[in-house]
């Protein structure tokens, strides 16, 4: 069954170290934090206790009068000097300016920023500034803020809806009246987000010799350098963003673009490198670094044999005051939007509205984590409904893996899979039958005990068509990445990453995929992070992307230079190209082996002795690649159907966790999963995004929350009330990898970050829902905090 | 998140600590494990005008016994008490709730008497220190004075400490031999360490079969952790071997006052409180029966 | 106030002097005055862990003591458990081994508290090792491969011995 292609694999799928962990293991890796210029500047920031008020004033005399206080930017002068931040959806009155004008729009929203000599001396004058403010009532419920006509968050925009789309794809009407059962049933996700455990940090420099503004950021987001560039009316190409920084964690969240545009625009106007680094009370209330906040309202329409026949999807999300790109992310799951499963027909209306709270911004999975829990819910539900076995509905609905490719009706083609045999490896990890044994004993005990079973699909590879589905004014139809392979005259290989890392392993990743394609052991390739103007064009490493586009563009240009390597051969020695073939860097006669060209001399022949250079050959070793996504260039057809990601991961969960019926608390005890994400380059790296993304699931699913109050305050900027999963909530996870490869990728891989956080809030909440289904409840919300299964339990809607 | 100016001082003795408090108009406050106090002086939650350190003090670490108690000095650090063989045999429930307190390193920095002065209404430790009718000792450059633990905790985040008083040691009553004491500590808390949602601290002493004499305090339900005696009254004279009588347990509601916040309702921690003190009462009863 | 106090501190084994104003925390003081910057700062008020390094002796959260309590005192950092010639010692070695990490942040603060744990229990148990970096957050790895790499650092060091 398993289709792994590593017989003739040297590094690929090979056990290897992840050359970046010796800097992280001996200290010596430099964040963002760690950059520290002569006569740097420090920043410190004053916040808007109200979540919606009126600036009435603003008086920085005494904060300025104190020694080594430098400046006091407010959002006045910063309006006046530069432009808003765009970001992508086609609502102009929306304005985002990094310190509010006029008003501010959620508890935290900042509102001056102080210039210091040090940090200590900006937080004291912070508390110096003094504002007036008229306090406004806020809107903060996301139903009410749909329908809410006076009480608006930009009253320019004329409404609290940012964007209200509908799709329907198939028969729905039909299916539904033609279906055997039909149910419904509302699930809400909870705000919660990745929260990395370095806060968001950035320096900047403005070198006015060369025009250039020097950044050093703690930053995973396309478009970055452009929107800096825009925000502050200056060039493209006077940005500069040094990628070589290491990227504390991210996971979606690194977006300090804010921040960004305030200290590229005070660096150059007062002439000194200008550092801001988020405390934590700041990054948790207003660092702009919230997740999806989402309500589903679904109907499935089913037969009696449990297949899915179509489903009625209605999300409404809540996108904060400044949405950044948060409402895409309910366009991305429409590349899987029924997920693993043969579903003829979907209509989808996507909702997303403004509140007074913090902006959302891309997360893990960019949407699909929530929308996989409201699909994997809809099959329990069905189960449940039918008295059917929940991993036989399953099977009942899943593509097989001869049906592939698979096109969904939403218009994306599934590349490749094998459902049921990961799901079977997953079960047999699981040790399934000993484990209803175990949670039929325990239920004999008296115990609340349950198992989930839980997939997922994990769209891998990106592509910004998304963005044309909610806003048709922008065209964009690529998310493409480049990659550069240098030889030098010793023959010894660099390659080129046009970005920055934040625990991905890219380096490793191309060192193995130049190795691989050139016979080279890959602990001889030194990989380097170029900055944003010497760089490989690049979309970033976010959307599970960068093994499927650097990797493949990485071979694309290794197998570039090999042919400029065969030129060079057959000029030399005299032969057809046909009649040689490339092995470890040498070129050979294939029918006379001992007339060769070793890559030594090819390589100086390349870049010196141009006498042996065939005519007109370029001089030198070197290559780019720039990958299209496959699949892309396309524009959406008249039905909104369109190719949105290329490779499609896949992974089934099996936890087994236990209530306390007195407490309501959740304690997983086990936990397997199987996973699919065709060639792995690293297997280590791999296993630990799929446990890492678990783990964020874990905290999804049962801790994790951004608390407002119904007065708008903020309750969860410390991590004491923010509460992340210990070693001790996580159990040590039984992982089983499964190959399918992609067809569309250099080596059959795909994408690898985000399935374990796609798969595990959904599996945990199936296996809460088993625990809790003897007793006649179940619960509906994430997190599924203690005293919600609690209160369940005990017969009550009651409590707050 | 950096501290808002302060002066520093750092004791070495007792009189020095007491004389720099003295001195300090109530504008000083006292630095021991820092635990608590860092993060608040962090997050400007905390401003004195000068932080006297203690953990100078060569006097103030240490645990003693006596005949019928044990002396915890205010400096000592949590894993000693954790750790400690005086602690586990003469004070079991203090050593049961020290298995809640924190993670490994800020027990190795943070203090009994820091805890103490302290006393978050959901810290496992001032509870413990509640249901053993400890006594809080406080030292001015006057004096010193024994307060009873339950007089000590007045209010949300308030003692009955004096500015100018130090805390320099916690008398915990010891189990005296040949007496039947069963304890137990429960609680719960989403995530393992963290401060507790609920806790409950019971002290029980047996003759025979029978309950002679209840304390059980409360915590994460109220200003401060709290005995409810109208509860421990209930449980006398029971064998308490088929769990609470039911009676007894209704009184717990009305002794307590628990607030609603993002991570449990009021009546969550009235229905939790009520689970978590039948729990403890049964196991300390059940292992009185199993030890008699 | 009180101007800048003058302290001594015996970091990794070397003496660093410098003055400090009062209320500067032992990690800005490590991170900005004496250029160790292999510790971390995660929440600043003593949950997360990644500021962890050992003084005297102990695992303690740098955000949550004053620099001028390191008076006298030896303080020792991530960069305290390389070889002498700055190559990674065995329990780095293990990390590396493992995959232990993904990001990096939090890993200095692991290290530390993994280091202390073998330091007094050459043979820790599953239970053990889940105390011991029970007070460190880790975003990237779900903790399983830290747990692996302290095991396999754990065999390691006792087969060294043997």
């Amino acid at each position: 069954m398993n289709e792994h292609p590593g017989a003739n694999l040297k590094f690929v799928s090979r056990k290897r170290r992840v050359r970046e962990d010796k800097r992280f293991v001996t200290g010596t890796a430099v964040f963002a934090q760690d950059v520290n210029l002569p006569n740097m500047k420090h920043c410190a920031v004053v916040q808007s206790p109200y979540p919606r008020a009126k600036i009435l004033s603003i008086d920085a005399s005494l904060a300025l009068a104190m020694e080594g206080v430098r400046y006091v930017l407010t959002g006045d002068e910063f309006r006046a000097n530069a432009n808003d931040m765009k970001f992508g959806l086609n609502t102009p009155e929306v304005k985002w300016y990094p310190l509010a004008v006029d008003m501010t729009r959620y508890a935290g929203e900042w509102v001056a920023v102080v210039v210091a000599d040090d940090p200590y001396t900006a937080e004291d004058a912070a508390e110096l500034v003094e504002v007036d403010y008229e306090a406004l009532k806020p809107i903060i419920d996301p139903e009410q803020a749909y329908e809410e006509k006076d009480r608006l968050v930009h009253p320019a925009h004329g409404s609290n809806v940012l964007y209200d789309g509908h799709f329907y794809w198939g028969t729905v009407d039909e299916d539904f009246v033609a279906a055997e059962e039909r149910l419904s049933y509302r699930v809400r996700w909870g705000r919660s987000s990745t929260v990395p455990i370095e806060t968001f940090g950035v320096v900047a420099r403005w070198d006015e010799a060369v025009d250039i503004l020097d950044v050093w950021a703690s930053i995973q987001m396309p478009n970055y350098v452009e929107l800096l560039a825009a925000t502050l009316r200056i060039p493209l190409n006077c940005v500069r963003l040094h990628q070589d920084v290491d990227v504390g964690g991210s996971y979606g969240v690194k977006r300090g673009i804010k921040h960004s545009v305030i200290v590229g625009y005070l660096s150059r106007l007062l002439r000194a490198p200008v550092r801001m680094i988020e405390d934590r009370l700041i990054n948790m209330a207003s660092g702009d670094a919230h997740g999806p906040d989402r309500i589903f309202d679904t109907q499935v329409a089913f037969n009696r044999d449990g297949k899915i026949l179509s489903l009625k999807i209605r999300a409404l999300d809540d996108a904060g005051a400044y949405p950044g790109r948060a409402p895409f992310q309910l366009a991305k799951p429409i590349s899987a939007i029924v997920g693993p499963y043969k579903i003829n027909s979907v209509q989808y209306d996507a909702i997303s509205v403004l509140t007074n709270k913090t902006g959302q911004v891309p997360v893990r999975g960019f949407g699909q984590s929530p929308t996989n829990y409201m699909i994997e819910t809809a099959v329990d539900k069905v189960a449940r409904h039918l008295n059917l076995d929940r991993i036989e509905v399953r099977r009942r609905n899943f593509i097989n893996h001869d049906e592939f490719p698979y096109q969904i009706p939403s218009g994306s083609k599934y590349d490749s899979g094998d459902y049921h045999t990961v799901l079977q490896k997953a079960l047999d990890a699981a040790n399934y039958d000993e484990l209803i044994n175990r949670r039929d004993a325990a239920r004999a005990e008296g115990r609340l005990a349950g198992i989930g079973i839980g997939t997922c699909l994990e769209p891998g590879g990106g592509n910004n068509i998304f963005e044309y589905l909610m806003n048709p004014s922008a065209e964009i139809t690529t998310f493409s990445e480049g990659a550069e392979i240098r030889v030098d005259p010793d023959g010894l290989v660099t390659g080129v990453v046009g970005t920055t890392t934040s625990g991905q392993g890219h380096e490793t990743l191309v060192a193995t995929i130049i190795g691989e394609e050139l016979g080279i052991d890959p602990d001889d390739i030194r990989v380097v992070h170029a900055d944003s103007l010497n760089a490989p064009i690049t979309r970033s490493p976010v959307a599970s992307r960068m093994a499927i586009m650097l990797g493949s563009s990485t071979a694309a240009a290794a197998q570039k230079i090999i042919a400029k390597a065969m030129k060079i051969a057959a000029y030399n020695l005299q032969e057809p190209e046909d009649d040689l073939e490339y092995v470890d860097g040498s070129v050979f006669v294939r029918r006379d082996p001992v007339r060769k060209l070793t890559w030594r001399e090819i390589c100086f022949i390349a870049h010196k002795a141009y006498h042996k250079m065939p005519d007109d050959m370029e001089p030198g070793l070197q290559a780019q690649h720039v990958f299209q996504v496959p699949g892309g260039g396309q524009l959406p057809d008249e039905s909104q159907r369109v190719q949105i990601y290329p490779c499609f991961s896949f992974q089934a969960h099996i936890p087994y966790v236990e209530i306390d019926p007195g407490t309501g608390h959740v304690k997983i005890l086990d936990y397997a999963i199987g996973h699919d994400c065709g060639t792995m380059i690293n297997p280590d790296i791999v296993r630990g995004m799929v446990i890492g993304g678990l783990a964020h699931g874990i905290g999804a699913a049962l801790y994790e929350k951004f608390a407002y109050r119904p007065d708008g305050q903020f309750e969860s900027a410390t991590f004491a009330d923010y509460l992340m999963p210990s070693v001790y909530e996580v159990p040590m996870v039984k992982d089983v990898d499964h190959c399918t490869p992609s067809p569309l990728t250099s080596h059959g891989q795909k994408g690898s970050g985000e399935g374990g956080y796609l798969g595990a809030p959904a599996a945990i909440a199936s296996a809460v829902n088993d625990a809790l289904h003897p007793m006649g409840v179940s619960i509906h919300e994430l997190p599924m905090r203690s005293y919600l299964i609690e209160n369940l339990l005990n017969g009550g809607k009651t409590d707050p | 998140m950096k501290p808002a100016p302060f002066d520093y001082a750092l004791a070495t003795s007792i009189d020095e600590a007491t004389s720099y408090l003295a001195d300090g108009n109530g504008e000083a406050i006292v630095l021991a494990g820092g635990q608590t106090l860092m993060p608040m002086l962090s997050m400007r939650l905390a401003r004195p005008e000068l932080v006297i350190d203690i953990n100078g003090v060569d006097e103030l670490f240490g645990i003693e016994e006596t005949d019928d108690s044990v002396i915890i000095k205010a400096c000592t650090r949590q894993v000693t008490a954790l750790h400690s063989e005086i602690v586990k045999s003469r004070v079991p429930l203090l050593h049961k709730a020290m298995h809640f307190v924190g993670h490994f390193q800020t027990r190795n920095r943070g203090t009994i008497g820091g805890s103490v002065a302290h006393s978050d209404p959901a810290a496992e430790i001032p509870l413990a220190a509640l249901a053993l009718d400890s006594e809080v000792e406080l030292r001015n450059v006057n004096g010193s004075r024994r307060v009873a633990m339950a007089d000590y905790v007045v209010g949300p985040l308030m003692t009955a400490r004096e500015p100018d008083e130090l805390l320099v040691a916690v008398h915990l009553p010891a189990i005296v031999p040949g007496v039947t004491t069963a304890t137990s500590f429960h609680e719960v808390s989403e995530r393992h360490g963290d401060f507790a949602v609920v806790a409950v601290a019971a002290h029980l002493t047996f003759d025979g079969a029978i309950c002679t004499k209840a304390a059980v305090a409360f915590g994460g339900v109220d200003d401060t952790p709290v005995r409810i005696p109208e509860f421990e009254t209930g449980l006398i004279g029971e064998t308490l071997a088929y769990g609470v009588p039911d009676a007894a347990l209704d009184l717990i509601s009305d002794g307590i006052n628990p607030g609603s916040d993002q991570h449990a309702s009021a009546n969550y921690r009235r229905r939790v409180a009520r689970t978590l003190a039948n729990r403890a009462v049964s196991e300390a009863a059940a292992d009185a029966r199993g030890g008699a | 106030m009180t101007d800048a106090i003058h302290i001594h501190v015996s970091i990794n084994g070397n003496t660093v002097t410098d003055s400090v104003i009062p209320r500067m925390t032992l990690l800005d003081f490590l991170r900005y005055k004496a250029g160790m910057t292999g510790t971390h700062a995660g929440c600043e008020h003593g949950v997360c862990g990644a500021c962890s390094v050992i003084f005297d002796g102990d695992p303690v959260r740098s955000c949550s003591l004053l620099a001028v309590q390191a008076n006298g005192k030896s303080v020792m950092t991530v960069e305290g458990l390389s070889n002498a010639d700055g190559t990674p010692g065995t329990l780095q070695e293990a990390f590396q081994d493992a995959h232990a990490m993904q990001c990096g942040y939090c890993i200095p603060g692991m290290l530390v508290s993994a280091h202390a744990l073998l330091a007094r229990n050459a043979d820790p148990s599953l239970e053990d090792i889940k105390e011991a970096i029970g007070g460190n957050i880790c975003r990237c790895t779900g903790y399983v491969q830290i747990i692996e790499a302290i095991q396999l650092a754990a065999t390691r060091l006792r087969e060294a011995l043997k």
